[in-house]
């Protein structure tokens, strides 16, 4: 077996193509994370121990079990029960929900890193809970779990893939269709591998200076 | 635990009411007894201290006065209202989010370790409350703020971040900041505590000139007995959780009655 180069280049623009609908996943399903999983982070820290316990069972429960399993619980087990969702909703949903569960323990240690005297001095000034939230702590809070989500992006990125099994036309999806259609699959596997390659590594770099970025700005710079 | 509040009166009334009263107060943390059934009042205008050895309950007489701590037994009234507790009908109930948040508005605290809003600015920290508790308009809080960080000298940092600042500029900016959401009550909790004891002079001006020139009820724990002596209208010696002893500093500092005050104050005498 060796490489075609012809091959290569006649079947680069399919895959470049699927590398948008994998970019396009991988976005929603961190945006979904980052919305989702700030809401369960800030429903551990309500004074109702029984939600804080639900959640927290919650988060626990998706991060102990396979993303795989919950890809295709949302889209086979769902209809069962009357919701038929496309797989792009599906699979949105689905890596969506399990980032979230991750994301909300970033969020989480972020928020316990913001010194207890700065809830003192809010509630001193008499704001309110949701303003201290949103002017004092998420402030603080958010450059400290800033890495821990980087790591977060460049692993939803990762495993779009997986959304190849319910039939999201992403990279892995496309490339396994070429091969099944051609009987090669050292080009489209190998592309697949540098493609992502090319955008895991500047988005590491990325985060690491929107990182820097927002110290500064926020005036936290040590 | 539900006590039995019927002993107490749904406010004070009366010109000569004290600002702050604590009524019967106690807090056990578990077994540890931090308040046992304290009585303190404060009149309006009065500075008062309170010193003690550590663990007696000092702080936790201010934290409690700030909402932050809360109480076991008692009633917390400040001019003239029940802090810790509201009126339903004629009987007082445990206070809730509303009334904590509209009582605690009279009352303004500065802390060991300051704790400025690190992300903003002196003059943002100073004008954070203002706009979005007391509904100032940006200018209006800006003006409000600039004067008293005039007041504390720090007019010329106003654009600085705390962490471009000294411990003793910090602090003073804390004081600003709350100075300017105007409590009728200004608890200073140690705060030369954390400083180096080189500037700890430029923060004791600052409140000796609040204390000169406004009529804010304070309440001051300090170690700084020579400072207490001298701003004081009264010193509280605390000794597990209860006053062993008050009066002016002249008195409990010249001639203290209690055998636990007087080895108190050798020991503290000595350490110097």
């Amino acid at each position: 077996m060796e490489w075609k180069w012809d091959f290569t280049l006649q079947i680069l623009p399919r895959l470049i193509e699927a590398t948008g609908a994998t970019l396009m996943a991988a976005a929603f399903g961190y945006l979904i994370a980052m919305v989702l999983g700030l809401g369960l982070a800030l429903a551990q820290r309500t004074p109702y121990g029984a939600l804080t316990r639900v959640v927290r069972e919650g988060v626990e429960f998706i991060r102990s079990t396979p993303l795989i399993l919950q890809i295709f619980f949302v889209f086979y087990v769902a209809p069962q029960f009357g919701v038929t969702l496309s797989p792009w909703v599906a699979g949105m949903l689905a890596i969506g929900l399990h980032y979230a569960a991750y994301l909300s323990e970033v969020y989480r240690g972020g928020l316990e890193s913001v010194d207890r005297g700065q809830w003192e001095a809010a509630t001193s000034l008499n704001l309110g809970t949701a303003h201290a939230y949103r002017r004092i702590i998420l402030p603080q809070a958010l450059p400290n779990a800033i890495p821990g989500m980087g790591n977060y992006l460049v692993g939803i990125l990762k495993d779009t893939p997986m959304l190849s099994v319910i039939g999201v036309g992403e990279l892995m999806h496309t490339a396994n269709a070429i091969g099944a259609e051609t009987y090669r699959f050292l080009e489209p596997f190998t592309l697949v591998g540098l493609i992502f390659l090319t955008i895991s590594l500047p988005l590491a770099e990325l985060v690491r200076r929107a990182e820097t970025r927002l110290r500064r700005k926020l005036g936290l710079v040590k | 635990m539900t006590q039995d509040l019927t002993g107490y009166p749904l406010a004070l009334t009366g010109p000569d009411r004290p600002m702050v009263r604590f009524a019967g107060v106690s807090k056990s943390y578990g077994d540890l007894q931090v308040l046992d059934r304290l009585d303190l009042e404060v009149a309006e205008g009065e500075m008062v201290t309170i010193i003690g050895p550590s663990g007696s309950g000092k702080t936790t007489v201010l934290r409690m006065l700030m909402t932050l701590e809360t109480i076991d037994e008692g009633v917390i009234y400040v001019d003239g209202n029940p802090l810790t507790h509201m009126p339903r009908g004629d009987v007082l109930v445990r206070a809730d989010r509303h009334h904590l948040r509209r009582e605690r508005a009279n009352i303004g605290m500065c802390f060991q370790h300051f704790n400025l809003f690190p992300h903003m600015t002196a003059l943002e920290n100073c004008t954070e409350g203002p706009i979005h508790v007391l509904g100032l308009t940006k200018a209006e809080a800006r003006d409000r703020a600039e004067e008293l960080l005039e007041m504390v000298g720090m007019i010329d940092k106003r654009d600085e971040f705390p962490a471009r600042l000294s411990g003793g500029q910090k602090q003073r900016v804390a004081i600003a900041r709350a100075l300017a959401m105007r409590p009728k009550v200004m608890l200073f909790d140690e705060v030369t505590s954390a400083l180096d004891p080189e500037v700890t002079g430029e923060v004791t001006e600052v409140i000796r000139k609040l204390v000169a020139q406004h009529n804010l009820t304070m309440l001051m724990v300090t170690h700084q007995m020579g400072f207490a002596r001298d701003i004081s209208d009264r010193i509280c010696f605390f000794h597990n959780g209860r006053i062993e002893e008050q009066g002016p500093p002249q008195d409990l500092f010249g001639n203290p009655q209690s055998e636990r005050t007087q080895q108190f104050l050798s020991a503290v005498n000595e350490a110097i």
